[in-house]
């Protein structure tokens, strides 16, 4: 048996899954103020008169990490960066505590400039003095040699409560993304312990033995005590819960479109050959363009309970949400009377419905069923149009090589996913659009939590070998070890693969679930002076990809 | 520096999978770390830095200003559409407003492409800038265009397919010819005798450093852009100049490169040559791309940089003062000066031999101007070249008065390709392009 439990903004759900069957599901309202409460309370239901001993795992997608950053409810965090050349540090600062010093490594992860340990101690003791107890240590191209930061984080050993590594963030090069990345680590690092630490505590006390895992914003999981080395992993789990909930209740291979249709917003993610694509470099939260590795979404302001508007001759959809249905008892009609009206959904105040949209219909002198119509082709034409703008910006991200400019692969959805409220009504509305077919999954109210049950655990790792240098680098893992000026292609290959393994068995991977591919492989020679080759530069990045242990085994959907 | 900030596109395109071959200087390797330096510095992550995936250039981009002997495809390869193609993405992003201007960081390179095509020279086949100039030109209409080539070798392809158009003006600021391939960009290189003047050349001395570069660019090209007052400035973008770079003798920074383009603001910036892969072009292209967006580029320095070590001695400083002192006489007495060439003269002749050095390839040829004063003037080419091709060319210009055309339309009908392998008619304005 699997528990997921998906603890959202508004609602918390439960599943249990047996044999890969949906057994039980709970809801609850969600205790913003006691997250732990909403989880316990679904969770018991769940396994009430089950045994314990037969749970496999259990399965935690939170919305801890994402409303800590979002509320603000962070902590203070001291920065230290070294950043060489480059853009002005004015620029790069994040927050009042950020101090740039001396020293700072190449493009090559040579080392150009040493540290300052004068400088470095004066910082550390200003940071004391203004009671600063978590701080990030992030250098420009750390990836590439993480010496210099782990060299700064000696220096700091034992006199903070915590400290984040930019080279642990993620393999990518980007400077002031692993600032905000190491930041916000830092800075819910507290707060995200307590409540894994409570989590963990409950679980001891309830005396249950299954491993615990949480869902990370890639739609991958990892083991929650590993998830403390890297909080801000878990961030956005909510949207990836959704997505992998999608991917959970069909059984695509092809490239397809998620829609998932919410009261405020509808997020849309992109399946490519029935596997969630990814954020390039990393999501964006808060205002703060990071590394974290995330599934790829984008939401736009159009959902069921969004406000109809018609002014000088024009019908506006969103993107604000006065409060619910008028079927509900809110204050302006929504695409949700709309379908009410049309005798496409069938809850609620029907008679309030028909008074909110033959309002909004006489002021624009059409019949309330034209109007109503209209409200819902309205709706649908700006997701589609947001879906199509979408696509055309992923097919369009620029490549590198003549061989992926002349023969790159193309997303071409054959069929699209809707879950959320007015996910069926609207699905002939969008079919046509889309000129795709729909399905709209079962257990469709409880498919976060379904998502992040049978998720698998997920990871990546970089890898740079530098046959001239001598030197391999794997950042995320903070490995940089001596390699011989003969280090082969195939080692190189070999040395990630392991890299990898190892890490996402470390980080809860079963065995049989382990999904490892190479994403990136390029390898240059390197030639100096006269056309004299004097080494080779690889670079290889791999990943566990996000994807399911098992599809759930019903038949569901319309 | 400016401070205000502009909307900047960028078309990168590295070709990591292209090089002319294993270890030349134009290799996969060559933008690796420009690229790594670009992304590690997050510019693409700014508001006011727009990436955009290149288009690929048609073969009738190329026919336009090209004749490529036999035909185009036998003398590109497929990289080659992509780097016009970038050109042509950079200049629609910022013709169509989408952007304030924009930086091609494409390879391969092309400003060593001549009119006629029989291979490829000094790393180029086919003219990047000059085929994404007469795109502009075909797409939204006539227009002024001013080229300021700042890559260290003499721009001898540009030179020679715009010299006789009066309304490019093409200023190459280069090592000086007697020290550096191709060996000529000299200053009484100056343009056929309908463009007297559209084109300037100005040999810098080895060792010349910021100051000399800076001190150029202010007293002899900006006064002439000044008063060419084009519609679009240009930059060919090489970056050999720099002080590290392995072919080439001169002392220019990154913060020189930035503060160039900084005072040029061109609308278009696209890359030539460049090969101190390492140690300048991360730099160097950072730098400019911050230049070109308005951000503040001061801290963009090489590791190594310390520009007492490269700064240029005295001599040559008074070298350059006397220089550009006499190509801005030069520039003033162009009407003079042109009166004098043509008088009494209905055509004008030259023949040259042109070395093909990348693909060991040579060329002579024979070229035929129509004195006139309505347009840049009907041109006939003979070429024969040591692959066994022998080739004769008509070109009615841009903007070409009935004249010429008339004339060239005779020259096409009543030549035969008897001795010639092909006969080639180009006519810009109808964007024809006949081959028999």
């Amino acid at each position: 048996m699997i528990v997921g439990i998906d603890v959202g903004g508004t609602h918390t759900d439960a599943v249990l899954l047996e044999s890969l069957h949906v057994r039980k599901t709970a809801k609850a309202v969600t205790n913003q103020d006691n997250l732990l409460e909403s989880l316990v309370a679904v969770t018991e239901e769940v396994v009430r008169g089950e045994d314990l001993r037969e749970i496999e795992r259990i399965v935690l997608s939170t919305t801890m990490s994402t409303n800590a950053i979002v509320q603000g409810k962070t902590d203070r965090v001291g920065m230290i960066l070294a950043g060489g050349p480059g853009l002005p540090p004015e620029m790069l600062a994040i927050g009042e505590d950020t101090h740039s010093i001396s020293g700072y490594v190449n493009h090559r992860g040579i080392r150009v400039a040493g540290t300052e340990p004068r400088e470095v101690a004066r910082i550390a003791e200003l940071f004391e003095s203004s009671t600063i107890e978590h701080v990030g240590i992030v250098g420009k191209f750390s990836t590439r040699n993480p010496a210099l930061e782990t060299e700064i984080g000696d220096m700091l050993e034992g006199r903070f409560r915590h400290l984040s590594f930019g080279h642990r963030m993620s393999g990518n090069l980007n400077f002031p993304r692993r600032i905000a990345t190491a930041y916000l680590n830092a800075a819910i690092w507290e707060t995200y312990k307590a409540f894994v630490t409570s989590v963990m505590d409950y679980a001891e006390h309830m005396r249950v033995a299954a491993p615990l895992y949480i869902l990370k914003a890639d739609g991958g999981t990892t083991s929650i005590s590993q998830s403390l080395q890297y909080p801000v992993g878990s961030i956005l789990s909510g949207p990836a819960a959704s997505v992998m909930g999608v991917l959970s209740l069909t059984d695509g291979s092809e490239d397809a479109v998620a829609l998932d249709i919410g009261g405020t917003t509808t997020d849309i993610a992109i399946f490519a050959d029935g596997v969630p694509l990814l954020e390039p470099l990393g999501v964006t939260i808060g205002g703060h363009k990071t590394l974290i590795r995330g599934l790829l979404t984008r939401s736009i302001g159009i959902g069921g309970d969004s406000s109809v508007r018609y002014k000088e001759g024009r019908m506006t959809v969103g993107p604000e949400r006065a409060g619910p249905a008028a079927a509900f008892g809110g204050p302006s009609p929504t695409p949700t009377d709309a379908l009410i009206l049309l005798g496409r959904a069938d809850i609620g105040d029907r008679e309030k419905a028909h008074r909110a949209i033959r309002e909004l219909a006489a002021q624009a002198h059409r019949s309330p069923e034209h109007m109503a119509e209209e409200i819902c082709a309205h709706a649908c034409r700006a997701i589609v149009s947001a879906v199509r703008e979408m696509i055309e910006e992923i097919n369009n991200k620029p490549v590198y090589t003549v061989h992926e400019i002349l023969e790159g692969k193309k997303i071409v959805p054959s069929k699209f996913y809707i879950v959320g409220g007015p996910a069926g009504p609207m699905a002939p509305y969008l079919e046509r659009m889309m000129e795709i077919p729909a399905t709209v999954p079962g257990h469709a109210e409880v498919a976060n939590a379904i998502g992040a049950a049978l998720a698998r655990t997920t990871t990546e790792v970089t890898l740079l070998a530098d046959t001239e240098k001598g030197e391999a680098t794997i950042p995320e893992e903070g490995i940089q070890t001596a390699i011989s000026r003969n280090f082969t292609h195939r080692e190189a290959i070999d040395l990630c693969m392991s890299t990898l393994r190892a890490r996402a068995l470390r980080m809860g991977a079963r065995e049989d679930t382990l999904d490892m591919e190479i994403v990136e492989d390029q390898v240059f020679n390197m030639v100096r002076g006269m056309g004299y080759t004097t080494g080779r530069n690889m670079r290889i990045k791999a990943q566990v990809k996000p994807g399911l242990v098992a599809a759930i085994k019903e038949e569901g959907g319309q | 520096m400016t401070v205000n900030k502009k909307k900047t596109g960028l078309v990168f395109f590295p070709a990591f999978d292209w090089a002319i071959s294993a270890t030349h200087p134009e290799r996969e390797e060559r933008l690796l770390y420009t690229q790594d330096q670009v992304f590690e510095e997050g510019l693409l992550d700014l508001d006011n830095i727009v990436e955009f995936k290149p288009g690929l250039a048609a073969v009738e981009d190329i026919n336009r200003i090209h004749v490529c002997v036999p035909d185009v495809n036998r003398v590109i390869t497929q990289s080659h559409l992509i780097s016009a193609g970038g050109a042509i993405t950079a200049a629609e992003k910022v013709m169509e407003k989408e952007v304030d201007n924009a930086f091609a960081l494409v390879r391969p390179p092309g400003h060593h492409a001549m009119r006629i095509v029989h291979g490829a020279r000094g790393f180029c086949n086919i003219n990047i800038e000059a085929i994404m100039i007469e795109y502009i030109r075909r797409r939204y209409g006539h227009r002024k265009i001013a080229i300021v080539d700042t890559d260290c070798h003499h721009g001898d392809g540009t030179q020679d397919i715009f010299w006789h158009d009066p309304d490019t003006l093409f200023i190459s600021i280069h090592q000086d010819g007697r020290t550096l391939y191709p060996g000529s960009g000299f200053s009484d290189e100056f343009g056929g005798p309908n463009a007297l003047g559209a084109t300037i050349n100005i040999p810098l001395p080895p060792n010349t450093s910021d100051e000399g570069f800076l001190f150029t660019l202010d007293n002899l090209i900006l006064p002439i852009l000044d008063e060419f007052n084009p519609d679009l400035v240009i930059n060919s973008a090489g970056q050999d100049n720099h002080y590290s770079d392995p072919i080439t003798n001169m002392s220019f920074s990154a913060q020189g490169y930035a503060t160039l383009n900084d005072r040029l603001s061109p609308d278009i910036a696209v890359l030539e040559g460049g090969y101190s892969i390492e140690s300048a072009l991360p730099y160097v292209n950072v730098g400019i791309i911050l230049a070109m967006a308005g951000i503040d580029y001061s801290h963009v320095t090489e590791p190594d940089y310390n520009p007492d070590a490269v700064r240029q001695t005295p001599q040559v400083s008074r070298y350059i003062e006397q220089q550009v002192s006499t190509i801005y006489d030069l520039w003033k007495n162009r009407a003079s000066r042109r009166a004098a060439l043509v008088k009494g003269k209905e055509y004008l002749r030259r023949s040259r031999n042109i070395f093909y050095d990348t693909d060991m390839i040579s060329e002579q040829q024979e070229e035929t101007v129509r004195v006139c004063d309505e347009c840049g003037g009907l041109i006939t080419i003979r070429s024969g070249a040591s692959t066994g091709n022998r080739i004769f060319a008509v070109i009615v210009p841009g903007q070409g008065c009935p004249v010429c055309r008339r004339k060239g339309e005779e020259f096409f009908a009543g030549t035969g390709t008897g001795s010639y392998h092909h006969v080639y008619f180009q006519d810009r304005d109808r964007d024809l392009f006949l081959v028999k």
